[in-house]
Parts: structure tokens; sequence; C-alpha cells
């Protein structure tokens, strides 16, 4: 693909999913189906806009977004959340494995196939498509709910899975084909136990001990996209690697970020591979569409519909008896037994090693990719069938435990504080917070000040919080309070712009460097606005009165009156100065003219009343006084 | 002071730079030898009342007293934070709360209204004693030792003669208090400790210096 070519077929790629995907999300179908969709609509069955020969490439050129989407959720799970996730990932995922493979081999063998046939067959259909399903599930915002970790397990144990499968696969080959020459990709061709070995210590640790003084230099040559081209650079290093020794790209990816989930600039990473997995999956689930055989499919529609059939409901039938024998309660077995019950994109790469190795004809697994696919892009029917259907009946009889089960969540999870900038101010916030025992996200852009923390305990994430992205990363959707404590007034706008626009729902506590600030922020709409000098400034006044002879309440009260006084002119003049941007940075004119409105106000206000507490009745007006 | 104070005077009072009776009792206290003055408002002008310095305190001394002004037939504000805060379960009352037991408590309030307001048939309708009632149970509650209280009544409009006089008189309840003459099994049924015929007991002879006071 040169020059037009490849950009004739970028806009193809693009221009469908930018149709397609918004009209399915609007419709209830989710995205993924969108992209499906897309993908059958340009694919050479329908519309055939796509250069010849060259989905195969796109697709696993596109697959490199599975591989970004475990890097990303390896960041999210940080080592000790994994551990406790080893019961469900060897239990659940091996027995899923096992028993899936046992059913639908016996369904292989019942129709004919001989018993390595089978063995293979079945192995290579337990696979589900992590792709589609950790998607759908994020979509749904199912993630982290019981079934959605449930799942998660089980995908992880699969991909564990694919390596052995790898293995065994040219054992069971009976046709006698091509495998002299296609030993070289097997496991057991590649380098040895050894370099697998030494590849994932050295990920484990680089991860560990080399990349935060990495990170660091790089960030602070404070130019964006070069850490952006570091993350990247990370993540398709660590596959080729693992490619090299014979392990799963994905696995390889998986596992660097869970040794980077307690990095400082976890957040900034996610930030910056978050786009390029979304397009690649989109890219990826384009390609899954436009490969769907219709042609096979029209030859002998009956007889797919019932492989398409039978792979479903057996793997529908195994999911749910282990959701039975793992007590989940019933509604979120169900949700894990829908999401899971497909066919994967595995399926795609592990028939054609098989073909290849002789042990399936090409007449096998034509048909079986086929079905693959077709389960594939059944799946978001599926799951809306199950959120639609089953969910509304099955959730009132199990809402007590699924409440439960949320109570025994990891403690790992999100914190409900976001707090921008940890300097001389935002550091007392994340103290008191900490003290409380509030789990606090911290984001800091300078990375000294983030090492020298480090050294007292207190981690903070590298990254500019008036990125949208990195909100997000930082869990922002998830959060309940921002606090901006950031020193720069432009940078503290902007994160207050970004905040409330794309996540309304945070409630915004501000620092205010003084009253032209605050006055921006107000404006703004942030309530909670706090002026850093105000309350040092009256203590110190306070303590002034206490040192002139005043007792400790008078000058707490004269100090308390005098801040509440203020901080209601700093209200009120809000809404009369200008609300323009360039005003609020250029003028002295301006912030003088304000202050002797200031002046003017405390002079009104104060010289009328003092305070009158406590004076006996009837005692001001005749002062009668011993 | 060689022996360890005995009385600790607890002054609640939010303006006592208006003050005229609450300060000249102050001054007065702090005259008394074995007396320690606690102005509370100074403490904690924030209510931010530190419980356990506080209970520290009480644990030093054998008598407490309660000085301020009635406000609303009650105590200020910051007094009552400091009941709640300090008369903790477990350690002043509940089990095992007994770190307050057999400790003396007396009050001295001074009221705007004359002692004929404070009369079932006057304009406030109850007694001193009957209004002081929910401080009463609530030392009973901690296992201290109730006496009836020292009123000053018509702090606002009495003479500073007047006034100078209650605070010698004060000083010398103080000193009865601290050397342990105050029992009260002898004081049953008192109006108020500085009531006619009750102030003897405690009034002793090298301070008469004035006995009759205007009602």
């Amino acid at each position: 693909m040169h020059g037009e070519a490849f950009f004739r077929t970028a806009v193809v790629y693009l221009a469908a999913a930018v149709l397609s995907v918004p009209i399915a999300k609007r419709t209830g179908l989710g995205s993924v189906l969108g992209y499906l969709l897309a993908g059958a609509l340009i694919g050479p069955f329908a519309l055939d806009l796509l250069p010849h020969g060259e989905t195969t490439d796109v697709l696993h050129f596109a697959e490199f977004g599975v591989v970004m989407m475990l890097f990303l959720i390896g960041l999210e799970l940080r080592p000790r959340l994994l551990w406790s996730l080893r019961v469900p990932i060897v239990g659940l995922g091996g027995l899923q494995v096992v028993g899936t493979t046992a059913l639908l081999g016996a369904a292989a063998l019942a129709i004919g196939a001989s018993l390595r046939e089978a063995l293979a067959i079945g192995m290579v259909l337990a696979m589900s498509s992590t792709a589609i399903v950790l998607q759908s599930l994020a979509e749904k915002g199912l993630s982290r709910s019981p079934a959605g970790r449930s799942a998660f397990a089980v995908l992880l144990f699969q991909d564990l899975a694919v390596i052995p499968i790898l293995a065994l696969l040219p054992l069971l080959a009976t046709h006698g084909g091509a495998t002299g020459s296609a030993a070289h990709d097997g496991a057991d061709g590649g380098p040895g136990t050894l370099a697998v070995l030494a590849t994932v210590a050295a990920v484990v640790v680089g991860g560990r001990f080399l990349s935060r003084p990495v990170f660091r230099f790089i960030a602070e040559a404070r130019l964006r996209e070069v850490f952006t081209a570091a993350a990247l650079l990370l993540v398709v290093g660590i596959a080729l690697a693992m490619t090299a020794v014979g392990l799963s790209p994905a696995l390889g990816a998986f596992l660097a970020g869970v040794v980077l989930a307690d990095n400082d600039y976890r957040h900034e990473l996610e930030a910056d591979i978050e786009p390029f997995k979304g397009l690649l999956l989109g890219l990826f689930f384009i390609s899954v569409g436009a490969g769907i055989d219709f042609g096979l499919i029209g030859a002998a529609p009956g007889r797919l519909l019932a492989i398409v059939a039978v792979l479903v409901v057996l793997k529908l039938g195994a999911l749910l008896a282990l959701g039975a024998a793992f007590r989940m309660p019933l509604a979120q077995s169900v949700l894990f037994s829908f999401a899971l019950a497909q066919g994967g994109e595995f399926a795609f790469v592990l028939f054609s090693f098989a073909q290849q190795h002789g042990v399936l004809g090409p007449e096998q697994t034509g048909p079986l990719i086929a079905a693959v696919a077709v389960s594939m892009a059944l799946t978001p029917l599926l799951m809306s069938t199950e959120e639609h259907l089953l969910r509304p009946r099955l959730a009132r009889r199990s809402r007590q435990a699924d409440d439960a089960a949320d109570l025994r969540r990891p403690q790992d999870e999100d914190a409900p504080v976001l707090l921008a900038g940890f300097g001389r101010f935002g550091l007392v916030v994340g103290r008191l917070l900490r003290a409380q025992g509030i789990r606090t996200t911290v984001l800091e852009l300078d990375p000294a000040q983030i090492r020298m923390l480090e050294e007292f305990g207190f981690q903070a994430f590298y990254g500019d919080a008036s990125r949208v992205e990195l909100l997000a990363a930082a869990g922002a959707a998830r959060a309940r309070l921002l606090i901006v404590a950031v020193d720069d007034e432009e940078k503290s706008l902007q994160i207050v712009e970004q905040a409330q626009r794309h996540f309304p729902h945070l409630h915004i506590l501000a620092r205010a460097r003084g009253r032209p600030h605050a006055y921006a922020l107000l404006r703004r709409g942030v309530r909670d606005v706090f002026r850093e000098t105000l309350g040092s400034s009256l203590d110190l006044g306070a303590a002034a009165l206490r040192a002139l002879g005043a007792r400790a309440y008078e000058a707490h009260r004269a100090a308390a009156l005098f801040e509440r006084h203020d901080e209601q002119s700093v209200r009120e003049l809000a809404e009369h100065t200008s609300g323009d941007r360039k005003h609020y940075v250029s003028a002295a004119r301006q912030r003088s003219e304000a202050l002797e409105a200031l002046l003017l106000r405390d002079r009104e206000t104060f010289a009328r009343s003092d305070d009158g507490a406590w004076d006996p009745p009837g005692s001001r007006p005749d002062g009668r006084d011993a | 002071m060689t022996e360890a104070p005995d009385v600790l005077v607890l002054l609640s009072h939010p303006a006592l730079q208006k003050s005229r009776a609450n300060a000249r009792l102050l001054a007065a206290a702090q005259g008394v030898d074995g007396v320690t003055v606690r102005d509370l408002y100074e403490c904690y002008p924030d209510f931010h009342v530190d419980a356990t310095a506080e209970q520290e305190l009480l644990a030093r001394h054998a008598a407490v007293v309660f000085q301020h002004p009635f406000y609303w037939y009650s105590c200020p504000a910051l007094l009552k934070q400091w009941l709640d805060l300090v008369l903790d379960y477990g350690w002043a009352y509940g089990p095992g709360g007994t770190a307050l037991h057999g400790k003396l408590a007396l009050v001295a309030v001074t009221t705007g209204g004359d002692a004929a307001a404070y009369r079932s048939d006057g304009h406030n309708r109850f007694t001193m004693t009957e209004l002081l009632r929910p401080l009463e149970q609530t030392t009973h509650l901690c296992g201290m030792r109730w006496l009836p209280p020292f009123v000053v009544h018509g702090a606002l409009r009495r003479p500073a003669a007047e006034l100078d006089a209650l605070a010698t008189d004060y000083a010398a309840l103080l000193t009865a208090l601290r050397d342990g003459r105050l029992d009260p099994a002898r004081f049953a049924g008192a109006p108020s400790i500085d009531a006619p015929g009750w102030r003897a007991l405690w009034r002793t002879a090298d301070s008469t210096s004035e006995v009759h006071r205007a009602r």
C-alpha cells in the first residue's frame, strides 16, 4: 500500500467507523457491533471497498489493539489486586478452558470428527474474544462488577493457555501436512525456557527499577509527544520481545502493565496509549466484520447456523455451570456467561496454525472460522438480550447478593478524591485527607517534586491535569471530588474548564492565588474557592489583636466576622468584574479599582457595627458602666 | 505554692471585657492560693476543647467551680461544649467512669435579674435551685458532691461597692473549699450557699467585713 492507495483505504476505514459507530451506539447496540457491521458493509460481500488480499494484514496489525488493551488493563491492576484474583484466574479460567474443550470436542466427535481433530477444535473454540468482551463490558460500565472481574479472569487464563495450545497442536497432526516447515512457528521451536524467563525477568526488573528514572528523564524534557513516543516504544518493544521468545505479546504487555501499575507515570502512560488502543481495536473489529465469509455462509446457511448455535449454546451451558459451581449470584452468573459465549480472535490464528500443521483440513477450518466470526458479531446482541430481557427479572432477586459482593471489592480501586497540584498548598490538603484515611489520587507536573515527596512515602503521579485524557486515566469518571491546588492560574482555570465539560459530576474545590483568580473561578461556577493567603492573614491579624490586649475569643470573632464579610464581598465583586479572560490577565488598573471598592465596603460595614454580642440588655444606649 | 492546687475554677465568659461582676469574681479567685483558674474562652476561642488536657486538669483537683454568667437559664455555649467533650463515657460516667467520684462541685453564677425574679411568683417563675437542676444532675451522674450555688443577682445594676464585697465573699468561699471546710451534707435545703443563715458555715470571723447585704 503506497501513497494515495494507503490514504484511500484509510478514508474507507475511518469513514466506516465514523458513520456506523455513533449510529450503533445511539440505537443501543454498542460500538463493537457498529464496527463489525461497518466492516461487513465495506467488506468484499457488500460494497467491496477494500483492496483485496490485504484485510488479513490489517487484521493482524489491528490485533495490536488487544495488546494495548491488556497493557492498559495491567496498569489498573496492581500486583496485590492481581494476586487477589488468583483463584478466579486459575480455577474459573482453567475449568472454563478444560470444560468447554471437552464439551465442544464431544460435539465434534458426534458429527464424525476424529478424536485428535475433536480435541483441536475443542481447544481452539474454547477461547473467547478478549477484545469484544472487555470492550463491551467497559462500555456498559460493568468491568468492575463481579461478573466483569470473573470474565476478565477467564480471558486472562485463556491468554496463558494459548501458549501450551500452540505447543500441543502440532502433536495432534494426522494429515502429515507441512509439519516440517511450520515447526519454527510453534512455541517449542522458539528460544528455550531460559530466554522466556530472562525476558520476563527483564520486564519485571526494568519496570520496577529502571522505568522511573527513565520516565523522569523524558518527562523533564517537557515535550508531550516525546512521552507519547516513549509509551508506544515501551508497548511495541515489549510485544516484540515477547513474540521473539514465543510468548503472547498481549500477555507480555499485560505483565508490563501490572509491573508499572505502582509507577508515578502510570496515568500519563494510560492517557497516552488509550487513543491508540481505541483506534486499533476499532480497526480490529472492522477487520473481523470484513473478514466474515458471507460466501461460505450463503453456500450452506443451515449448516453454519447450526455450528454457531452449538458453539454458543455449549459455551453458555459450560459457563453457567461454572457460575453455579463458583456460587456466583444468578444475575452475575448470567451476565458472565452471556459475555463469554463466543469464539475469539485467537481462533483465527489457531485454526490457520492447525491447518498448517495438518491437524485440520481447510474444509473444516473454513466454516469454523466463519462461525467464530458470526458468534463474535452476535455477542453484542447476546449481551443486549441479557441486559434488557434477563437482567431486569434477575436483578430484583439477587440485588442483596450483589450488594454484598460489592462490599467485598478490593480496596485498591479508585480514590474518591483527585488532587491536582502537590506543592506547598496541595501537600497540606493531601496530608489532611491521608490522615483521615481518604484515598487520594495526586497529579503533579514537576518530576523533582514527585521524587522528593516519594522519599517521604507520598505517591504523586506525573501528569498535566488540564488534559482531559489524564483526568480520565486518573479516574475522574469515578471520583467525587476534584481539588485544584496548582499554583499556575491559567492552568488552574484550564483544569476547571476541562473537568466541568467532561466530568460535570465532579465537585470542584479550588485554590485561588488571589482575588482576580478567585473572581475567574467564581465566574466559572466554582463555589468552593479558597484564596491561599486569606486564612493565614486572618490568623495573623487575630494574633495581632490579642497581642494588643484583646481577649482570644474577641479576636477570633473579629477575624471570623471579617472573613465572612470578605468572602461575601469577593463573591459580589466577582459578578461586577469583567468576565473577559484578557481583562483578568492584564488588568493592573482594574485590580486597583477593585481594591478601592473593597476598602470602601470595609469602611461602610465596620464603621456602623462593632461586635455587640453579649452586651447586657439595655446597657449600650445609656452607656452606664462601672 | 507548696501544696498541690485543690480548687479548679472553670470560668466561662464570652465577653469578659464587658463584664462587671465576673471580672471582679475572677480577680478575687486569682488572689486565693491553691486555686487554679481556667479561662475557657481564652483557652478555646475556636471551641476546639482539648478533652484530654481538661481531664488531666480535673484529675489533679478535688473541687470544681463552674463560674459564669447565667444566659437563658443556662451556661454560656463554650461550657456546654466543654461538658459534652470532657465528661466522657467510661471516664466521667458509665462503666469505669469514676474519675470525678467524690469531687466537690460548686456553681458560681451571675444573673441580670434580681433575687425577686427567681421565685415562683417572680417573672422567671422558678428558683435558682430549680433552674440549676440540669447541671446538678450532670455532676450527680458523675458521682460529684453538689453544693448549693453562689449567686450574684442583679449583676448589671448593683453598685460597684456591693460587687466588690461579693468578690471578697467569693474569695472566702474558695478558701473554705480549698481547706475542706465545706461539707455538702450540712448544706441540705440551702437555697444558695451565701443565703442568710448558711454563709456563717464558711464565712469565718476574720473575714466579716460586711455581714449585712441589701436584698
